[in-house]
């Protein structure tokens, strides 16, 4: 396939079997490979339109600085698209996010604030606001509540999905700012009657949390739950086996939330061979296992790897 | 067999500081009363007269209970309940804010 530029190439990515994790002939698994995107995650799709809308918007001038809070994944996506559009970039990331994120960003060029680690994403989020609030000139996309983000995905993820997959009867994704969910559920329920929408939540241990008052959640403007079928929680422990088992079943190398997402969708699968239903379940594998290498998820046992990921963001 | 019911360090001064308790019924309910006999005032932090409280989660095999059938939901030996406070980015915020099934 030949394209104009890197930008172009987003999106259009292999939707692969996965025969071996699959429960019998009826009951299918097949994985979304986000990782094929410029940057190696599905955050390219919403970064990509964020800017391209930020543009329409007039909000963006040659020179601008983009600023967003991202534990990652987005803040490559952005610094790549901002660096070949001529902006600049500031990222506010937990300071618990893997050494390799801090590098690629710095590669592309951004601008790197660490909010604390206790406080996970949230924390981000309001160190961002804060920054926002000090530099009128900085543009905050804030994927969390930017339409073009879960837009990225009823125009091109969910037309792809049907498209590959016309007999769809699950879609399972990790829930970060729900933008995947919210755009390929919205745009599945319209072409697909009866399609569920799952979500798979990533459970972190109370290092993470911390003693943080239960009051303090935050939940991202994009969230609909009324667009969700059901939601699961999955344990650091249950998503690094998924991740493994991905990799020794399948080949697939895989970021750690990609196994959040098999875990939840195996539990789908399990459920439609006790009903005797047929199912083809699509799951997404929002980027590779590269950027994980340093957490040591791979090396070891279990338990090790899980001891080592204690008190690290893996989504 | 039992259902494994998992209880975070928050709660665990209502179960002599373990990290799962056991308990039987059909239901979540009938499970939460269960468990009331032998651990009392654990109930009364799950569940108020709306059903499950705002930022409690309970979860069924990993699985949101608000999106099954709240206190009604079945349950049956083997399965695993786990218990999670609702914190930052947690979901009890999420099932308050959003306008998905209600318990």
């Amino acid at each position: 396939m030949r394209y104009d530029s890197l930008l172009d190439s987003v999106g259009r990515t292999p939707l692969v079997g996965l025969p071996r994790l699959s429960p019998s002939r009826d009951v299918r698994l097949w994985a979304k490979l986000e990782d094929r995107n410029p940057t190696g995650s599905v955050k390219d799709r919403a970064a990509f339109f964020m800017v391209e809308q930020a543009e329409k918007d007039g909000l963006l001038a040659p020179g601008c600085m983009i600023l967003e809070p991202t534990s990652g994944n987005t803040g490559i996506s952005l610094a790549m698209v901002a660096k070949l559009r001529g902006y600049r970039m500031t990222c506010v990331m937990p300071e618990n996010t893997s050494s390799e994120r801090r590098q690629l960003l710095e590669m592309f060029g951004a601008q790197i604030i660490s909010s604390p680690a206790a406080g996970g994403s949230n924390e981000a989020v309001r160190v961002a606001r804060q920054l926002a609030a000090e530099h009128p000139d900085w543009v905050m996309l804030y994927q969390y509540g930017n339409e073009a983000n879960a837009r990225a995905h009823y125009e091109t993820t969910g037309p792809e999905l049907l498209a590959d997959l016309p007999g769809i009867t699950h879609f399972v994704a990790g829930l970060g700012t729900t933008g995947t969910l919210m755009g390929v559920g919205r745009f599945l329920r319209e072409h697909r009657p009866g399609v569920q929408i799952v979500a798979a939540e990533p459970r972190y241990g109370e290092l993470v949390y911390g003693l943080r008052n239960i009051d303090e959640g935050f939940v991202p403007e994009l969230y609909d739950a009324s667009v969700l079928s059901t939601r699961f929680s999955v344990a650091s422990t249950d998503a690094l086996r998924r991740t493994r088992e991905l990799l020794a079943a399948e080949g697939i190398f895989a970021g750690i939330s990609s196994g959040g997402a098999l875990h939840a969708a195996l539990a789908m699968a399990g459920k439609a061979v006790a009903a005797g239903q047929q199912a083809d379940i699509a799951l997404v594998i929002a980027d590779g296992g590269w950027k994980y290498l340093s957490t040591g998820a791979y090396g070891g046992t279990l338990s090790e790897a899980e001891a080592r990921l204690e008190g690290q963001l893996w989504a | 067999m039992a259902i494994e019911v998992r209880i975070p360090t928050i709660l665990r001064n209502y179960t002599d500081g373990a990290k799962s308790v056991e308990g039987s019924g059909a239901t979540l309910d009938e499970l939460l009363a269960d468990l009331e006999a032998r651990h009392g005032g654990l109930r009364g932090r799950l569940v108020d007269d709306a059903g499950l409280r705002r930022f409690v989660n309970v979860y069924l095999n990993d699985e949101d209970v608000r999106f099954l059938g709240g206190l009604q939901t079945p349950v049956s030996d083997g399965d695993t309940v786990t218990v999670l406070p609702a914190v930052a980015g947690g979901s009890g915020a999420w099932a308050a804010a959003g306008r998905g099934p209600a318990a």
